[in-house]
């Protein structure tokens, strides 16, 4: 297997984002790849599917710029503040394109990326039973063990075109390292084709970390240097939550104009995460803690 | 309504923590009576020992105060699907009389009139918790008939329910509200068991979409102490 490339995060989508994959930008709160996301906005990227147990800001500004004809999910939302507006529109009122949906639980979709990693057509939990989730979500299915009798739920395993994450390491082999709250990325790299890892810094070798994940150079297509990718979520030990800008994206993404007059602004008018921090205001890897 | 949540817990308990009130319950608890409270929340932290109210389950307080952080899959495989978890708190946009909780859409699934963030990690904390807490605010549109859409389940249609579906927790079995505290019968139907200080019957009935059934011997809750007040404030202001 071929070693990961070091290339610009633009290089990096151009090569394996293409319209209609099946992408997910994970990160479970910490370490969410906001800039990739941005970028393939730029590129005007269309009719992805969009995998995510937690789909946040960096998915409201996605599907309200028009990128994604679906969402697979298990929880949309911006935490501890509220509704994701644009998410919102597309579901009610279909704006600015119809987006279908299969939701889940959190526990459901923990499942389908282990069995997606370990190349399983399912994943198996105790779950969902006498909920309305089943009815709606084809990808729920009752099974019975066949050592016990006991009836499961089985849930279809994800498989994805893209991986996207953003992680704090990497060294000059594509190696890459991860830690802190490392959620599902591991198991989402390793359920798709092709992953794209930005990074806080490029290093020499890598240190281990307590309790860390580390993905070998062999399983990541491209690693690019991004400091800050992950604003205005965050990289333990290299920088803090942007608590104020969750709260304001509340704001901004309310009113369909404004929002776009935002994403014009600051994403498609700006040619990379560089010009896209000077634009927002904010200094880049300048949050290092 | 904190602190009536606040007070379920004690120092054996193991916690399965959302953000918002119940977060704010648990961090109470263990500010005041129960300090030894272990707190999970569903980002991987176990053992947070979160130093202010994190507005994200995933606030890097949590993982940098937690006995040990594991993976997403791990946290719902290992500690709440095998059974690790006394008590789970959710909340809820609508709660029926049999305890079962929609967090998915109000109205018609297929067009909804509010889509809602949707199930997160409630269905499983529903079913496999130890017992589960709801910390909701009581009124006409939440506590309804029938949910619009069943998200996590309580006592289903009734007795026998959870037996039946094969749920190994106990359900919710405790419901706290601005007015005061509700608790399921033997028939899986939530009555009134308590009102807060100054609340009456009437208005918990007007502030319920289902025949409200109301305890024999009702309660009055305890206020606040002083005590738990300025632990309170101490908390929000940290």
């Amino acid at each position: 297997m071929g070693r990961a490339s070091i290339v610009s995060l633009r290089e990096a989508v151009e090569a394996h984002i293409h319209d209609g994959d099946t992408v997910a930008f994970e990160g479970f709160t910490h370490l969410i790849p906001h800039a990739a996301g941005h970028e393939v906005i730029r590129q005007g990227r269309r009719d992805l599917t969009l995998v995510r147990m937690t789909p946040d800001v960096v998915y409201d500004q996605l599907i309200g710029s028009g990128c994604a004809k679906k969402m697979v999910f298990s929880w949309g939302g911006n935490p501890g503040v509220g509704s994701l507006h644009r998410f919102r529109d597309a579901v009610e009122h279909g704006w600015p394109r119809p987006l279908e949906i299969e939701e889940h639980s959190h526990a459901g979709m923990a499942a389908r990326y282990v069995a997606g990693a370990s190349g399983l057509p399912f994943g198996v939990l105790r779950g969902y039973v006498g909920t309305d989730l089943v009815p709606h979500t084809p990808s729920i299915a009752p099974i019975t063990c066949p050592f016990t009798g006991e009836t499961l739920t089985a849930v279809l395993a994800i498989e994805l075109d893209v991986a996207v994450i953003h992680a704090q390491q990497a060294d000059r082999e594509g190696n890459v390292q991860l830690w802190g709250l490392v959620g599902v990325q591991k198991e989402a790299v390793l359920a798709a084709r092709r992953s794209i890892v930005t990074v806080e810094e490029i290093v020499d070798e890598l240190e281990p970390r307590p309790s860390a994940v580390v993905l070998p150079s062999w399983v990541v297509s491209s690693v690019c240097l991004v400091p800050g990718g992950a604003h205005p979520s965050f990289a333990i030990g290299y920088s803090e939550r942007d608590n104020a800008f969750y709260r304001a994206w509340d704001e901004v993404s309310r009113d369909r104009d404004q929002f776009i007059a935002w994403i014009d602004r600051h994403v498609r008018g700006t040619a990379d995460f560089e010009e896209y921090c000077r634009s927002v205001g904010i200094q880049q890897g300048a949050t290092r803690v | 309504m904190i602190v009536n949540a606040s007070r379920q817990l004690c120092d054996e308990t193991v916690c399965f923590v959302g953000i918002g009130l119940p977060s704010t319950a648990a961090n109470l608890a263990r500010r005041t009576h129960a300090t030894k409270c272990t707190l999970i929340y569903e980002s991987g932290c176990i053992g947070s020992k979160p130093t202010r109210l994190p507005l994200s389950i995933g606030d890097g307080d949590l993982a940098d105060t937690a006995d040990s952080v594991v993976s997403v899959p791990e946290i719902f495989a290992y500690w709440l699907q095998a059974g690790r978890v006394d008590v789970g708190f959710l909340g809820a946009a609508q709660l029926d009389k049999y305890g079962n909780i929609n967090s998915t859409v109000i109205g018609d699934y297929e067009h909804p009139t509010t889509r809602l963030p949707g199930a997160g990690g409630a269905p499983e904390i529903a079913a496999s918790a130890g017992e589960v807490i709801v910390i909701v605010r009581q009124g006409s549109r939440t506590f309804v008939e029938r949910c619009d859409f069943r998200t996590s389940v309580g006592f289903g249609d009734g007795k026998g329910d959870r037996e039946r579906l094969g749920l190994r927790g106990r359900g919710p079995q405790i419901v706290i509200t601005d007015l005061g505290i509700l608790r399921p019968d033997d028939e899986g139907e939530l009555v009134m068991t308590a009102l807060h200080p100054g609340v009456t019957v009437e208005q918990a009935i007007a502030a319920t979409g289902w025949p409200l059934r109301v305890a024999d011997d009702l309660e009055v809750t305890d206020p606040p102490t002083p005590h738990e007040l300025a632990a309170l404030a101490a908390l929000r202001a940290a």
